[in-house]
């Protein structure tokens, strides 16, 4: 089963890398942008038939290694 | 005294460290971070570096090593441990300390000497020393110490900030703040005061011939505070 998580930044923690971003497609004459926040996207191909049991996995990873969660916040967005 | 050094692969300060130890009379192993077993030690040191690449988040991969296992242990026994730089980062991935090194305000890499003031003598790393500002190099990408509002209430109620960016004459102020730290903070400890997360890097202040000798002094007050 392949799961598909994504990670965030936490709304009050910033983001520089974000600002950079939205400069830069300012400076591409993309205007208009209220904010850039950039974030990380994980696909997990995991050996379990069972949704619920691979998304618990899922889970799990998430919260071992792959968020930080004084910083971040995350969300498993498919799992098929 | 005994230490250890821990190398991760990417650590690129461990055979900085290693000089600096030993010219101040440790007697310091080298422990590849594939091992399950630290040799007996009074001072364990996680050195800067790029360990992993800074894969995920810098010093995630590396805080959970074969070898963080018995750093643990140490650690909560009373052992004196101490992170630098990346070594900071992977202290507070693997929880050892509060908060997270976020990437720098201004998204630069920072290399440059810095003025940090020792908050707290009241521990075996500052006891005694003779200098309460320090001029020691920086050199990272994520520096920028960030925790919640509870983290930072414990952290100050429990006086673990350990030190803080400042001007030569000791001003804290946000000038003097070069990658946007909450509060100015360059290092934090544990509660318990054993555990000492840095960014600055003392081991590259040993020597006068080629920066400056300001790093001796940290050295000098840990093995003096060993006797």
């Amino acid at each position: 089963m392949k799961i598909s998580v994504i990670v965030t930044l936490k709304k009050n923690v910033l983001d520089p890398q974000g600002t950079t971003i939205k400069k830069a497609l300012e400076g591409m004459s993309f205007n208009n942008i209220n904010e850039v926040r950039q974030g990380k996207y994980f696909e997990i191909d995991i050996d379990e038939k069972n949704q619920r049991k691979a998304e618990e996995k899922a889970n799990e990873m998430c919260k071992k290694l792959l968020a930080n969660l004084v910083i971040e916040d995350f969300k498993i967005i498919k799992s098929l | 005294m005994n230490s250890s050094v821990i190398i991760f692969p990417g650590s690129n300060c461990d055979r900085d460290i290693d000089v600096a130890l030993k010219k101040f009379g440790f007697k310091n192993k080298m422990i590849w971070h594939d091992n399950v077993e630290l040799p007996k030690s009074d001072l364990v040191v996680l050195p800067g570096g790029f360990s992993y690449g800074d894969y995920l988040r810098c010093g995630s991969m590396a805080s959970k090593s074969k070898i963080i296992n018995d750093i643990i242990k140490f650690a909560n026994s009373g052992g004196l441990l101490l992170g630098i730089c990346n070594g900071f980062q992977i202290l507070t991935e693997t929880e050892l300390l509060p908060g997270v090194l976020l990437r720098n305000k201004l998204s630069e890499f920072i290399c440059k000497n810095v003025f940090v003031k020792i908050n707290n003598v009241e521990n075996n790393y500052f006891k005694n020393i003779k200098k309460q500002i320090l001029e020691l190099h920086i050199a990272h990408n994520e520096g920028n110490f960030f925790c919640s509002n509870d983290q930072m209430k414990k952290i100050e109620d429990n006086n673990q900030i350990a030190l803080l960016y400042c001007d030569k004459n000791g001003e804290i102020n946000e000038k003097f703040n070069p990658n946007g730290s909450s509060k100015n903070i360059a290092g934090i400890f544990n509660q318990k005061k054993n555990i000492l997360g840095m960014m600055p890097h003392p081991e590259r202040m040993i020597d006068k011939c080629l920066s400056s000798d300001e790093g001796s002094i940290f050295f000098e007050t840990l093995l003096n505070n060993f006797k």
